[in-house]
């Protein structure tokens, strides 16, 4: 079955899953995902954005058939992915969070394997040179580092040439160069039009990566946008804007916010370091600067901006990295 | 356009794959030939089977054959599943066209593959040392071979799908352990204690023994111990079926 082009490649909608039973539950199930809606189109990359323990894996897991579900609605290329066949798992590339590679394997000989299993598989020789593989390509897996095993593990996702590709962390312990490597090559794959899915909770990766964002907290969809729509807040909240600015550690901010200023949250985020955040407008810039002359400071620096993805993050999951 | 390679070229490449690497593990290769060939000859130079057979390597030979294949598809291919389920390895492999049913249609083309090997190793040894069997019990002997290999894969999945593999290393090593001691497998069970024999004889290692001596020893169809070990089959699948945790 052949989905239309500018149909999603993958759409989830009021997913739910509970695991267990928990031993330390008196056997009783947890549900670790209530209402997950997520939608990746092709040419683009879709980002899962989550705290350590939101369900990001789970929901990629479920969404790559490898979890049955407790209730809502998977389609991936058009089919339930738990009942995939071959046909649908060959136009999925996986790329697990903890790689899913055999430790004696070798890594050469392993890309030859899963290359079998593809009627015209991408070259190895074309992924080994590509991903800088070629280094240690008859290494012992169970020797490799945490940046090469990763390289390793989006060759294997990558050799039966997917129409989606699922990168579950895909930085995680990359050091810079296969980073460069590797978001390069994503980039690559995004421009040839396959429907990239990943998941991660470094904020600097969506900001960079991501054409479209969904948040989740807690096992439920809590945001979802472009990373522009979503730091630009548009809708019911009006502008938000972050000021930061630094000057002698201990000002009084609470005075600060207490006047003129009480509709923004000014912290002391780190010594010295000030935030100011909300509907910053005009007229409370010139509170500021007046609040400043009052209290005869003369900021050090004083830099402004609309919010990041990391504040839209924070703003929703708690203000705390969980 | 991606497409999968034909389910055979699939299954056959897997079955290739596990089986190179259960031969590359000195471990598993020390299970799988050195141990059944050490206890052949240690049953041919004492005179624990005598009074029973023609001779003694007409005695120990079936049960030697019957001991491979529990070293490969209960305790090696256990332990092997145990770890890649460990490693993620079972649920990567799933996500690939080779598929979940795949995989385990290559695990046990893995074990039958080793097991003719060992087979084959055994035969000629046993040939050497003076071994005739009954070549009318030949093709029933393979049979129940066969089945009974399958029956321990069924049971070493079921083992390395529902517990830690630390705990299937422990498990699978001492069963290995027990069973060849005292399971009927080697030693009939008429040569172990009466008091245990009811049970000793429903085990799948003494039937799988007990088919095969039947069969090499006195060329007769065991049915007794064939349907024991096609119980142990059918229990062994469902268990797995139903509790196997791929991740």
């Amino acid at each position: 079955m052949q989905v239309p082009i500018d149909e999603p490649c993958l759409t989830i909608k009021g997913l739910i899953k509970d695991c267990g039973p928990v031993a330390g539950l008196d056997g009783k199930m947890i549900r670790v995902l209530a209402g997950v809606d997520f939608t990746a189109r092709r040419g683009s990359v879709t980002a899962l954005l989550g705290a350590n323990g939101a369900g990001k894996t789970t929901t990629l897991e479920c969404a790559q058939g490898l979890q049955p579900i407790n209730g809502g609605e998977i389609r991936l290329l058009g089919q339930d992915p738990y009942r995939a066949d071959a046909h649908l798992r060959s136009r999925v590339g996986v790329m697990l969070q903890d790689g899913g590679l055999p430790p004696s394997a070798r890594p050469v000989a392993l890309l030859e394997h899963v290359a079998r299993m593809y009627e015209s598989p991408r070259p190895v020789a074309e992924l080994v040179e590509r991903l800088g593989i070629r280094s240690f390509a008859n290494t012992g897996i169970r020797r490799l580092s945490g940046g090469q095993k990763q390289r390793l593990a989006m060759a294997a996702a990558l050799i039966g040439r997917p129409e989606v590709l699922f990168l579950d962390e895909p930085s995680a312990g990359l050091d810079p160069q296969s980073r460069q490597i590797v978001f390069e090559l994503i980039e690559e794959l995004r421009a040839e039009g396959l429907g990239i899915i990943l998941t991660t909770h470094l904020m600097d990766d969506a900001q960079k990566l991501a054409d479209y964002v969904y948040i989740i907290d807690a096992g439920k969809t809590v945001a979802s946008g472009t990373v522009a729509e979503l730091t630009s807040a548009t809708g019911q909240q009006a502008e938000q804007r972050l000021l930061t600015f630094d000057a002698a550690p201990g000002l009084d901010v609470a005075g600060l916010a207490y006047g003129t200023l009480q509709h923004l949250e000014v912290t002391e985020a780190a010594t010295g370091h000030y935030a100011v955040r909300g509907a910053l407008t005009p007229r409370d810039l010139a509170a500021l600067a007046g609040w400043w002359a009052e209290m005869d400071i003369l900021p050090s620096s004083v830099h402004m901006a609309s919010r990041t993805l990391e504040d839209v993050f924070l703003d929703l999951s708690g203000r705390t990295i969980r | 356009m991606s497409a999968p390679a034909s389910l055979p070229v699939r299954i056959l490449n897997q079955g290739r794959y596990e089986a190179v690497m259960m031969l590359r593990n000195g471990e598993q290769l020390i299970l799988a030939v050195v141990l059944p060939l050490l206890a052949m000859v240690a049953l041919v130079v004492t005179p624990l089977l005598d009074g029973y057979g023609t001779s003694r390597i007409n005695m120990a030979t079936p049960g030697i054959f019957a001991l491979c294949a529990m070293s490969t598809a209960f305790t090696g291919q256990g332990i092997a599943t145990g770890f890649d389920r460990r490693y993620g390895v079972l649920r990567y492999l799933s996500t690939t066209p080779l598929g979940r049913a795949g995989l385990i249609a290559g695990k046990v083309i893995a074990v039958l593959a080793v097991l003719l090997i060992q087979v084959v190793l055994v035969s000629v040894v046993a040939l050497l040392i003076g071994w005739r069997p009954e070549l009318s019990g030949l093709v029933p002997a393979l049979l129940q071979l066969f089945l009974g290999a399958i029956a321990f894969t069924a049971l070493g999945l079921l083992v390395a799908g529902t517990v830690r593999p630390e705990a299937t290393l422990a498990i699978t090593n001492l069963l290995w352990i027990l069973l060849a001691a005292a399971g009927g497998i080697i030693i009939p069970v008429g040569h172990l204690p009466s008091l245990l024999q009811p049970f000793i004889e429903v085990l799948p290692s003494a039937a799988l023994g007990d088919a095969l001596r039947s069969a090499l020893i006195d060329s007769q169809f065991n049915i007794s111990a064939t349907l024991i070990l096609l119980a142990w089959t059918i229990l062994g699948g469902l268990g797995a079926v139903r509790w196997f945790k791929w991740s």
